[in-house]
């Protein structure tokens, strides 16, 4: 799992929990072990081992269920003021929500042009008509969809739309779904955003 | 050319001209702007209508353009607006039929980032097509990569840094360490000038360890780093490079009395008593120093030889003193504790 992914799942149990949670989870998932007490670096490629180790050390400090943290996490990556950059990035993706969800069929080669050995999932839109939509993950950490329905909620929020998502396991293995209703895409003002990240 | 190109049949809508190409400009034969794209009316503002393009643009290929030929014979239309913040655009321009003028289609280029900051342009400014907003994406991916590769670099550097000191410190007494010297004493042999190396080994440390314990010895280590520090110039090396042995290197020393001054100074601050949790801890320091001189070309292993022989020489004559060893090897006692030729000359 590339350290990017990883620093972010650092930085989401760091800020929302504290650091000595973090540590605490660290040390009991083996990271700290494996690479030192400072965590990850971003421009790093870890074993996947390790981020799973991390995720299930994480649930059970944190007595919470694996899937609502990396929901959670998805909201974090949106709505952290630390994590700007990436809100824009994604934003970068459409003008309108709906026009966002079109977008993901390329989030795996826009991710690929941003950082060459990103490696994210493929994910693909289903139009069901009436504003319904199915995405369907595949590849990456089982969960990876958890984290995408957390970065949906958000980033429908910051584009002032109304949106109703569901998380569901495939049949298929290794794949994901996630039911996507789109209500009224201009629910509310929501967030601005300049192209230009100076302008204010 | 077999002259078979027919015209189309079919014309746009200005509106539908906007969508396509929401940066274009109409001009009329004599180069007057007669329409724009809502992209460009935007930049420009709605006064620009029927204004030659000379008024609105400077231009810099072609250099003027008072009829459509100039601008149709370029291959590429390099242009700026002439109001601030002076926004550039390249472009190309083709003939429209009858004499409806030129039709010229404009792009930021690589300014795209400082136009859509300078204008407040939106993504609904562009053409669906145009890749404005894939560069934009990057230009933001490239900056918070390279963000976080910059912290990285900084990271490891800092930790390079430390680890270098590390490397290179006695961790006790935060003295260089016996590679320090080393490095030291190198870069002195390498250079032409003259310097003193002393060898300085604790007397009686033993006994304080055996007695007093461990806490004790390393007490007593860190008050005689310090002492010995505090007798000598800020650029001068003091050195631990054993148990009880430290090194100090003299730098830029041409004769005697510098180095008489040091070692007097140093007897002097090692008689007061060391003292470790109410007990006098007893110690003495014997030394043994050799010169090199201006220009001489001497092997280290060999100073520190003779060093080594002069330091025994002042252990045989009864410690607490300073020797010094001759070129011949022969020994010369410069101080001691006992003698009175100590500090202020």
């Amino acid at each position: 799992m590339h350290g990017l992914i990883n620093k972010s799942l650092q930085a989401f149990l760091s800020d929302s929990f504290g650091s000595a949670l973090w540590h605490e989870i660290a040390q009991r998932s083996g990271v700290a072990q494996a690479i030192g007490p400072d965590g990850f670096e971003s421009m790093q490629t870890y074993d996947d081992s390790l981020t799973e180790a991390l995720l299930l050390a994480a649930a059970v400090v944190l007595r919470r269920p694996r899937d609502s943290l990396l929901e959670d996490m998805g909201t974090y990556l949106i709505s952290n003021e630390r994590m700007e950059p990436l809100r824009r990035l994604l934003r970068f993706g459409g003008v309108s929500f709906t026009d966002f969800l079109y977008s993901l069929d390329d989030l795996q080669g826009r991710g690929r042009l941003a950082v060459p050995d990103l490696a994210l999932p493929e994910f693909t839109l289903d139009e069901r008509g009436m504003g319904r939509f199915t995405l369907v993950c595949r590849g990456g950490i089982s969960g990876f969809a958890q984290v995408m329905v957390g970065i949906l909620r958000a980033l429908a929020d910051d584009y002032g739309a109304l949106a109703v998502l569901d998380h569901s396991d495939s049949a298929a293995e290794g794949e994901e779904r996630i039911s996507i209703e789109v209500h009224d895409p201009a629910f509310h003002a929501g967030r601005r955003f300049d192209l230009s990240a100076e302008a204010r | 050319m077999d002259g078979d190109l027919r015209l189309p049949p079919f014309g746009l809508s200005a509106q539908a001209l906007g969508q396509l190409m929401p940066m274009h400009l109409w001009l009329d034969t004599a180069c007057r702007i007669r329409g724009a794209g809502p992209t460009m009316l935007k930049l420009m503002g709605p006064d620009v209508l029927g204004q030659g393009l000379d008024s609105v643009f400077s231009l810099r290929v072609p250099r003027r353009a008072d009829h459509a030929g100039a601008l149709l014979r370029a291959q590429r239309l390099l242009m700026k607006l002439r109001a601030a913040p002076g926004t550039g655009f390249k472009g190309v321009a083709v003939p429209l039929t009858g004499d409806g003028g030129v039709l010229l289609n404009l792009s930021f280029g690589y300014a795209v980032h400082d136009a859509v900051r300078d204008h407040g342009l939106s993504a609904t400014d562009f053409a669906p097509t145009d890749l404005a907003i894939e560069l934009l994406y990057l230009h933001e991916a490239k900056v918070a990569v390279m963000g976080e590769v910059t912290r990285m670099a900084d990271r490891l550097q800092g930790a390079k840094v430390r680890a270098e000191a590390q490397a290179v410190t006695d961790a006790l007494t935060g003295l260089g360490n016996r590679r320090a010297m080393e490095a030291a004493l190198d870069r002195l042999l390498a250079s032409e000038s003259g310097f003193a190396l002393m060898h300085l080994d604790l007397d009686y440390f033993k006994q304080v360890n055996d007695t007093l314990g461990h806490a004790a010895g390393d007490h007593v280590l860190v008050e005689v780093a310090a002492r010995l520090r505090a007798s000598v110039r800020g650029g001068d090396l003091v050195a631990r490079v054993g148990g009880d042995e430290f090194v100090i290197l003299l730098a830029g020393v041409h004769d005697l009395s510098p180095l008489q001054r040091v070692g007097a100074l140093i007897l002097h601050r090692m008689s007061e008593p060391i003292v470790f949790q109410g007990h006098p801890c007893r110690i003495a320091v014997s030394m043994g120093a050799v010169l090199r001189m201006q220009g001489e070309t001497v092997a280290g292993d060999h100073l520190m030889a003779r060093a080594d022989a002069a330091l025994y020489a002042s252990k045989g004559a009864g410690r607490a003193r300073l020797t010094l060893a001759e070129l011949d090897g022969s020994c010369q006692p410069l101080c001691s504790a006992e003698s009175d030729n100590l500090v202020d000359r």
